[in-house]
């Protein structure tokens, strides 16, 4: 079975090829240039490389949110399409999971954030526990202190892990002290081999009507809602 | 000779389109989602919303249009989709699609301009007379673009403020007229009469370019004097005089272009084709002449695939491909 996996949601990008739960080969970039230019020709790249062809990949796994919205599109579109037009299944996983999965063969908590700007962050929890996570709290869009003040209730360590640049390493040390722990360099970015061991047994989406998680409005329908609740 | 099969792709704006083209005249399938309901309540396209939308409907739609079509993939020539203009966000989506579609089976991908798009769609209709004039009028252009052979396009004229449809648009917002303006201001105008002189702007002598920002803000100012007086705005007159206004200006300087490039061939394309004052007013100017009009039938005005799948045929037989590393281009010239 060839797995494809891609991840586009940040700055980062990463295409990985398994034969099973084998690695084939993985290219990631961390580079500002543009998704949209470079994902096609990488996954070109690769196949190439291991020479595989298009009709001979079985399955396609995804990152699908949260991450920036552009880039999010950009990785769904080109999997739900490849996994459309080839009639294979697609299996998606949580960019923010993708992440914290650096840290699978680690025990306790996990933290892993994406910076979305004016104190805000798309973030979950995980629990690393022999070689497998658990969600302790579910991937959301929330204010960072917020964030941090809820993580501070469990009263663990907790490894942070962010692969966006972020202006948070004070307020983490303020409100969980000693507790937290960060993780940087190579373990603190998406890496699509992950997905594949996340998702290949994963029960497969919906190819059609698959969009990524958001996880948050677009701002004209929040002052569309605002407005009409307003005038009730 | 053999004729290609296109599968075509538009995202540019607020319709997510597919269609299957063959030999650039003939229309397989035409599918088009359009996401006009969606975005009516804000009073405008709201870009990150139509990017949304459109990831929920691609692969959907090409389906649709691969199906009506009785056509596989294999069967397939090339696949064509709009590089801009248009929303960056949107134009992804297609842009996207497509790449994936052209790397899966290997088949040749060709990024179509939009407004090119807009004038093909009449090569469904009718064969091409050249020398051609087409004037392009949608929410986002008004311009006139000559041709000499196909694929060549050299801009005579265009707007330099607002473009024709988002003069309706305006209008139609002081008037507290639904979004789109442009098929309701057209509705109104139809029962009203031209009771207002509102400006034409004809800008300098033998200058083919337009301007309607001046119009737009003569329509507010009335309804405002209006207003204050406390008269009774009649907004059919109001907007029978705005349109005559615009229609007077759209169809001179096209007409009067038409003359000085001694064009065999005129055609009306984008989405404010649709409007019949501007229909009836370009088939009256052009009567008795021996300049052939084509006005493409409704579906074909409004954005579409099979308009982008009839242009990317010329760029097929001229073996004009992208690469894998296509990307969208917002402001796309159509000159090269
Ligand atoms: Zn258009």
């Amino acid at each position: 079975m060839n797995i494809l996996a891609i991840d586009t949601s940040n700055r980062p990008m990463s295409v990985a090829l398994y034969h099973n739960e084998t690695p084939l080969i993985e290219h990631t970039l961390n580079s500002k240039r543009n998704h949209s230019v470079q994902l096609m020709p990488a996954i070109d790249y690769i196949m190439k490389e291991v020479n595989i062809q298009p009709k001979d990949l079985s399955k396609i796994i995804v990152a699908n949110g949260p991450g920036s919205y552009t880039g999010l599109r950009i990785g769904v579109t080109t999997a739900k399409t490849l996994a459309w037009t080839l009639n294979i299944p697609l299996v998606t996983v949580s960019s923010l999971e993708l992440v914290a999965a650096n840290l699978i063969y680690s025990s306790g908590l996990i933290c892993s954030f994406f910076d979305a700007r004016r104190g805000n962050v798309f973030t979950g929890l995980y629990r690393a526990q022999e070689g497998r996570l658990t969600e302790e709290l579910p991937d959301q869009n929330i204010a960072m202190e917020e964030w941090l003040d809820r993580l501070n209730d469990f009263g663990e360590p907790i490894t942070m892990v962010s692969p966006t640049e972020h202006t948070f390493s004070d307020m983490v040390y303020e409100i969980l002290g000693k507790r937290a722990k960060w993780v940087t360099g190579h373990l603190s970015f998406p890496q699509a081999g992950q997905l594949v061991l996340l998702g290949k047994d994963r029960e497969p989406v919906d190819i059609h009507t698959t969009s990524p998680q958001y996880h948050r409005l677009v701002e004209a329908e929040v002052k569309w809602l605002e407005k009409n609740a307003q005038n009730k | 000779m053999d004729q290609e099969k296109i599968l075509a792709i538009e995202t540019s704006c607020d319709e997510t389109a597919a269609a299957v083209v063959e030999g650039g005249t003939t229309l397989l399938s035409n599918v088009v989602a359009t996401q006009m309901d969606i975005h009516q309540k804000f009073g405008g396209v709201v870009p990150e919303l139509a990017s949304r939308h459109h990831i929920e409907q691609i692969t959907l739609v090409i389906d649709q249009a691969l199906n009506e079509a009785e056509v596989t993939m294999e069967e397939i020539d090339a696949i064509a989709v709009t590089e801009g203009p248009g929303l960056v966000g949107a134009l992804l989506i297609g842009v996207n699609a497509a790449k994936t579609l052209a790397f899966a089976h290997q088949k040749p991908l060709i990024g179509v301009h939009h407004i090119a798009g807009h004038i093909y769609a009449n090569r469904l209709e009718q064969e091409f007379q050249f020398p051609l004039l087409s004037l392009v009028v949608s929410g986002g252009h008004t311009e006139l673009i000559l041709m000499k052979e196909h694929g060549d396009y050299e801009i005579i004229g265009e707007t330099r403020d607002d473009a024709a449809g988002e003069a309706y648009d305006k209008v139609a917002k002081a008037l507290d007229l639904p979004y789109p303006g442009g098929p309701v201001i057209d509705q109104l105008a139809h029962e009203g009469e031209e009771t207002y002189d509102f400006p034409r702007s004809w800008l300098e002598k033998g200058s083919f370019d337009f301007s309607f920002s001046g119009l737009k803000t003569a329509v507010v100012n009335q309804i405002h004097q209006l207003k204050q007086k406390n008269e009774p705005i009649s907004k059919a007159n109001i907007a029978a005089s705005f349109q005559a206004s615009v229609v007077d200006v759209l169809v001179e300087k096209t007409y009067q272009a038409a003359q000085q490039y001694g064009v065999k061939q005129l055609i009306v394309a984008g989405g404010v084709s649709a409007n019949r004052a501007l229909r009836r007013s370009i088939q009256e100017r052009f009567e008795g002449t021996n300049i052939a009009v084509s006005i493409p039938p409704l579906y074909l005005c409004t954005d579409n695939a099979a308009m982008i799948g009839a242009a990317a045929s010329i760029q097929y037989r001229n073996n004009q491909y992208a690469s894998l590393n296509l990307n969208a281009q917002p402001g796309l010239m159509i000159e090269r």
